[in-house]
């Protein structure tokens, strides 16, 4: 199963910085393992951030994005103590959701 | 002797798996869009803009950090009974007592008397598997450097610990005669040129302004250089894409000079730890590094 | 597997329904599939390609999209990149590095108070062209600039 993610959210004056790290692979499906072997493609194509029950990022995503990603994004008008949801899929079908309380 | 151009061919040997043509370029500085003093690197401001590059570059990584997803899973395996004895790691004494986890990474290597010797915080680690926990010698030695794909539980429990000591300042105890032995024995380690290319952690790290390609080597002979380098490690390395622990690090170490491999845990690897961690007394301790 | 589509596709009954409401100009594919992956987009062999994909066959340079990038990256496997749009009404940023196998990185739409500024972490195979590109008021606009890729030695 995939690591939790790591969900920061912090606001400063009317903007909230939001801070995602997600464990995965993130396999293009064209590098090759130490016997030659091409490894399969493995990463997430899809991710959603939503604060306060809204949607404020739809996000696509390939396997050019850096191994356990990193993401920044910035969000007006929340305020502390509203949730945020951010939920990632992956070319597997696999699935993560997890949630931070603005602070 | 012609010391330094011979350690970088054998460097540029070692490397020949990763090293692209283009790796070797980079070495002449390109000509970069903006001036090297944007960069605020007062202790490379004389070299070239690649080096300024680097330094700016380390910098835009910022913060986060994948080491939290090893710290995230070190934690519960801290917390969960396992083992044998199916108990948690939590009574562990980290060499600040029974229990006491915060702040212990940077007082380690330290001399333990339970197990009189002096170990390093893997080393303790280690030590609580097998005696709270029940676990073998053979089952906590058998895969201590894991992979990007399947980190060891020792990467993640010691990616764990440490990042409770951040904040803290390096300051491993000198006062037992067995942790000034340590350290004279990782001193003169640091020093004894063997293995088919006569090599010594001296022939690279024992001088100043030395680098192989783009990285600058700290000389850690020099107190300055320890307390820069030490706290770097363990570290996320994003060539990698892994923790790996200053056990390893000392292992690779050895690697790179063509040397045997050097025992896990061992008396000389601690040692060398032992060395570094009291040349770097005093620097602050931010937690696991990210790096190249 | 995307679970939106299944949910959609049990509901509607069949996917001729589907089809037909779609060919009808009644549901809109995007509507439908909000979360689709844009796999003509994603798989393109060149920056032409993938900007077709995402839409942008034409663009304009714009001196309001902000790129950040490093000059030189010491390692291609993690390059941090920044996009902020000061463009009005700018819905959504995609980021491409050319020189790769598949240049089109990464791609964010944003609503509900979401400001047009992105952060991510890519992989370049070599050095590249890193180029962002921002949609307004339905047009789109480009910023660029190149990143040295290079391949550390030992220690550090």
């Amino acid at each position: 199963m995939a690591d939790p993610m790591k969900i920061r959210a912090s606001i400063k004056g009317d903007v909230t910085e939001i801070r995602v790290l997600m464990g995965h692979p993130m396999e293009t499906g064209a590098r090759k393992d130490a016997a030659g072997n091409t490894v399969p493609a493995h990463h997430i194509q899809t991710m959603t951030v939503e604060v306060g029950g809204k949607k404020v990022v739809d996000g696509q995503i390939g396997g050019s994005v850096s191994r356990n990603p990193v993401f920044g994004f910035k969000v007006k008008g929340a305020k502390a103590g509203d949730k945020v949801v951010v939920t990632w899929v992956d070319n597997k079908g696999e699935k993560r959701s997890d949630e931070a309380v603005i602070a | 002797m012609k010391q330094l151009p011979a350690t970088l061919a054998i460097f540029a040997l070692a490397f020949s798996s990763i090293a692209s043509a283009q790796a070797t370029k980079p070495a002449k500085a390109p000509k970069a869009a903006k001036p090297a003093a944007a960069a605020p690197a007062p202790a490379v401001a004389a070299k070239d803009e690649t080096t300024a590059g680097i330094e700016k570059y380390r910098e835009m990584l910022g913060d986060d950090n994948p080491a939290e997803l090893y710290e995230a899973r070190g934690e519960i395996l801290w917390k969960q009974a396992r083992g044998p004895k199916n108990v948690s790691l939590e009574q562990c004494d980290l060499g600040l007592g029974a229990g006491v986890i915060k702040g212990a990474y940077a007082q380690t290597p330290r001399y333990f008397a339970d197990a009189d010797r002096v170990m390093d915080i893997e080393s303790r680690i280690v030590h609580c598997m097998m005696t709270l926990q029940g676990f073998s010698e053979a089952d906590v030695r058998k895969r201590p450097f894991g992979s990007a794909d399947k980190p060891s539980e020792m990467e993640d429990l010691v990616t764990y610990v440490v990042t409770q000591a951040k904040g803290a300042k390096i300051a491993p105890p000198t006062a037992h005669p067995k942790e000034k032995e340590a350290f004279e024995l990782g001193q003169a380690m640091f020093h004894v040129r063997a293995g088919p290319y006569d090599f010594s952690c001296a022939t690279c790290h024992g001088t100043d302004d030395k680098r192989i390609r783009l990285q600058d080597l700290p000389n850690l002979t020099k107190a300055a250089d320890n307390r820069r380098a030490y706290p770097g490690w363990p570290a996320y390395r994003v060539s990698t894409s892994q923790v790996h622990t200053m056990q390893w690090r000392i292992n690779d170490c050895f690697r790179q000079q063509r040397m045997p491999e050097p025992k896990y845990l061992s008396e000389s690897v601690n040692a060398m730890i032992t060395y570094m961690a009291v040349m770097a007394t005093g620097a602050e301790y931010k937690g696991p590094a990210l790096k190249r | 597997m995307n679970n939106t589509r299944r949910t959609v596709l049990k509901g509607a009954g069949a996917t001729a329904t589907l089809s037909a409401l779609i060919a009808a100009g009644a549901l809109k594919p995007t509507d439908v599939f909000a979360n689709e992956w844009n796999k003509a987009a994603f798989e393109a062999k060149d920056a032409a390609g993938a900007l077709k994909g995402i839409g942008a066959g034409t663009t304009a340079d714009s001196k309001d999209l902000l790129l950040t990038a490093p000059d030189i990256a010491e390692n291609g496997a993690v390059v941090p990149v920044g996009v902020i749009s000061n463009i009005p009404n700018t819905t959504s940023i995609s980021i491409l590095v050319e020189k790769n196998p598949s240049p089109l990185t990464s791609s964010f739409e944003f609503a509900n108070g979401a400001v047009a500024d992105v952060a991510v972490r890519l992989k370049l195979g070599q050095t590249s062209i890193v180029r962002a590109v921002a949609k307004a008021d339905g047009k789109f606009y480009t910023a660029q600039k190149e990143v040295k890729v290079t391949v550390g030695g030992c220690g550090g």
